[in-house]
């Protein structure tokens, strides 16, 4: 077991060395001038030239690439330059561990911003996965064992219009009317927990609901599908000719089966969210990672892309190995292959 | 868009019913076939026809195929009608627009004999000829990004599964590489690089559509193929273990010959199936990037960049986001809908009610 994880350990943190290569190449050595996107509005040749040596564009990607990597094991100065650092120390701007990148335009570190915005993104995306699991598998449960009667068809049908359902299309319906125009709920904003927990949830709830919508409709059918399959297999057949109540029939037996797979896909889709619900987070203006992505591509600003290309990059890699590990103390067989 | 999930079935057992077994078959017409079977006789029916035959006893494929239909065919007639000017996409009337904040006046945003839709507010274009100028790019955007993802997952999936070995482990990793990056994040940054690119190829500046539009044909693409190609690969794995290929190897067919004529023609269901339902999720991430603000830039209109237009104008004319939206997810519906009636018509595993 023990050899399983590590080696899916090389594996994760392989892929994650080739996504952070193959994501510098493209922005640092393709054919923009990372430099000249530094400035904006304010650009002199100057200007580019003292960007480009603070940042440490004049080297070469490779060089830029090992520099990044280093930063992020013990972090970074910018400029890299031992004698600046030592002359005139207000003209370098460190960046601990795990160094991310720096942001001339913002003039702040990419793993500030980034710690600024987790939280925000965090919170959305646990709020919807708690909303969609319980909606999702519920539904597929109930649907499964009434297949065919009027409440599966019911369920079947919503679920096929939450899957239709483009999330900025439910976002600006909820955010339009449920909070602008008959004020059931005040228009969403970020509280932070800590700050206050009550305010913190009131204004999860329309994000919350937007980004679960689509996932929920997908887990409906997900569980569904399942449970249809392990409710006609032979040992529960068995299970109620023994005489064992409904009920427990499909606790310990149909859902024991169908909940792995579920439980995989969570797992994956949870990952693949906390790098930024995009669309989610820009209908309500709630400013996480996602949100930041975007305004920093408006703003051209290639270092905070990448550091948030990387963070989400990261967390998809980590959630696929946390659910093959777990896969593997589940199930013997997978160590194997 | 990036969802991680598969939230379709595996449409496992679909090659077993493969066209090849058809080759040799008379095909019959219908009602040759209904005849016979009031006559109480048992007469040969190719997969074809019995997919097909199951796809019609099934009102809402059929509501499903013909709502599709409308939909390309409104995409494809679009263009035309503006043409022969029916539709006007470029001409305002700021006269319709006369409320404070350039809202148009009347009931949902401003709707009239003349302006089925209502009108945009602002500028007081009709509504209904920028959305159906807008499903011609979605679907023009959506169609080819869907052929690149159904061509790459066939022939990615097709060699790592035929092939096997340090083939298959490399295509493998390949696919894990391409789904460990953020695709929405990708589609969205890319474009800071790939679009000058891409423009400079077509020679063509880079603030018209085409090169913007074909950057999102290739990114989506690029990142749709991976689970399609998963699927490919396993009903690959399966097929080549049975006799028709041992059967056509030895009597020396070469490669070639066993991937496009022995493999190929028995996976035409699951490609159909996943063109169907791939589709949708590219009109709506067009749609989404478009309503990000980094989708096309006027005057190319497509859904998503009325919908971005609209947030601005939305509690004081929801008409105005809720027309285009709604079209979104019509079309989607449309196609998902489609594509769950093809699944179960050509999966013989499906329960026949």
């Amino acid at each position: 077991m023990l050899f399983y994880i590590i080696r899916r350990l090389i594996t994760a943190v392989a892929m994650l060395l080739i996504v952070t290569l193959t994501t510098f190449v493209m922005f640092f050595a393709g054919p923009v001038d990372p430099a000249r996107l530094t400035c904006a509005k304010n650009c002199t040749p100057a200007v580019v030239e003292g960007n480009r040596k603070f940042m440490g564009f004049d080297k070469p990607v490779m060089v830029q690439y090992g520099d990044f990597l280093k930063g992020i094991v013990v972090g970074r100065d910018y400029p890299d330059d031992p004698e600046m650092r030592a002359n005139a120390p207000q003209t370098v701007a460190h960046c601990d561990a795990p160094c991310l990148g720096y942001s001339v335009l913002q003039n702040k570190s990419v793993t500030d911003i980034v710690k600024d915005t987790l939280p925000i993104t965090g919170s959305i995306a646990l709020s919807a996965f708690v909303l969609w699991m319980i909606v999702g598998v519920l539904g597929g449960i109930i649907a499964a064992l009434n297949r065919g009667r009027w409440i599966d068809r019911v369920i079947v049908a919503l679920a096929l219009i939450g899957f239709s359902l483009p999330s900025f299309f439910i976002g600006l319906i909820l955010l339009t009317f449920v909070a602008i125009k008959w004020e059931i709920v005040p228009v969403p904003a970020y509280t932070a927990f800590t700050e206050n927990p009550f305010l913190w949830a009131q204004g999860l709830v329309l994000p919350a609901i937007t980004l679960a919508c689509i996932f929920a409709a997908s887990y409906v059918r997900l569980t569904r599908a399942y449970m249809i399959e392990t409710m006609s297999e032979d040992y529960i057949r068995t299970a109620k000719a023994k005489g064992v109540k409904p009920w427990t029939i499909v606790r310990r037996h149909g859902l024991r089966a169908a909940l792995t797979p579920i439980v995989t896909a969570a797992g994956l889709d949870l990952g693949g969210l906390l790098g930024g619900a995009v669309i989610t987070e820009q209908v309500f203006n709630f400013q996480g990672l996602g949100w930041t992505a975007v305004r920093s591509i408006v703003a051209t600003d290639l270092p905070v892309i990448v550091g948030m290309v990387l963070v989400a990059a990261a967390f998809i890699v980590l959630a696929n190995l946390v659910v093959d590990v777990l896969y593997g103390v589940i199930d013997p067989r997978v160590r194997l292959t | 868009m990036s969802s991680d999930h598969d939230p379709i079935k595996p449409a496992a057992g679909v090659s077993e019913m493969g066209m090849s077994g058809s080759a040799g078959a008379v095909e019959l017409a219908e009602d040759e076939i209904q005849g016979a079977e009031a006559r109480g006789e048992i007469l040969g029916r190719t997969q074809r026809q019995i997919a097909w035959a199951r796809f019609k006893r099934d009102k809402v494929s059929m509501a499903a195929l013909v709502g599709s239909i409308i939909v390309v065919l409104l995409a494809v007639i679009a263009p035309l009608l503006e043409a022969v000017g029916l539709t006007n996409t470029t001409q305002g009337n700021p006269a319709l627009v006369p409320e404070e904040g350039s809202l148009p006046s009347g009931a949902f945003g401003g709707m009239s004999t003349s302006h089925w839709l209502g009108v945009q507010p602002g500028s007081g274009k009709d509504l209904l000829s920028l959305i159906l100028a807008g499903m011609t790019t979605s679907l023009q955007v959506a169609v080819f990004a869907t052929a690149i993802a159904i061509v790459l997952g066939t022939l990615f999936g097709l060699i790592a599964g035929f092939a096997g070995g340090k083939i298959d482990w490399l295509i493998s990793r390949f696919m894990d590489l391409v789904l460990s990056f953020p695709q929405v994040l990708m589609l969205l940054s890319l474009q800071l690089v790939l679009v000058a690119i891409i423009a400079n190829v077509m020679g063509m500046s880079e603030a018209a559509p085409w090169p913007k539009k074909l950057f999102m044909i290739i990114v989506l693409g690029f990142f749709g193929w991976p689970y399609f190609a998963r699927i490919i690969r396993g009903q690959v794995m399966s097929l080549r273990q049975r006799e028709f290929v041992e059967a056509a190897r030895s009597l020396g067919a070469k490669n070639g010959r066993l991937y496009l004529k022995e493999l190929l023609p028995h996976l035409w269901a699951p490609i159909l199936v996943y063109t169907s339902l791939i589709l949708p999720q590219n009109i709506s991430a067009e749609a989404a990037l478009g309503f990000l603000g980094v989708g096309l830039n006027p005057p190319a209109v497509s859904l998503g960049s009325i919908l971005n237009d609209s947030v601005v104008y939305a509690p004081s004319d929801p008409a105005y986001f809720l027309f285009p939206g709604g079209t979104v997810f019509l079309m989607v519906l449309a196609f998902n809908l489609l594509g769950d009636g093809l699944r179960d018509a050509l999966d013989p595993k499906a329960d026949r009610q």
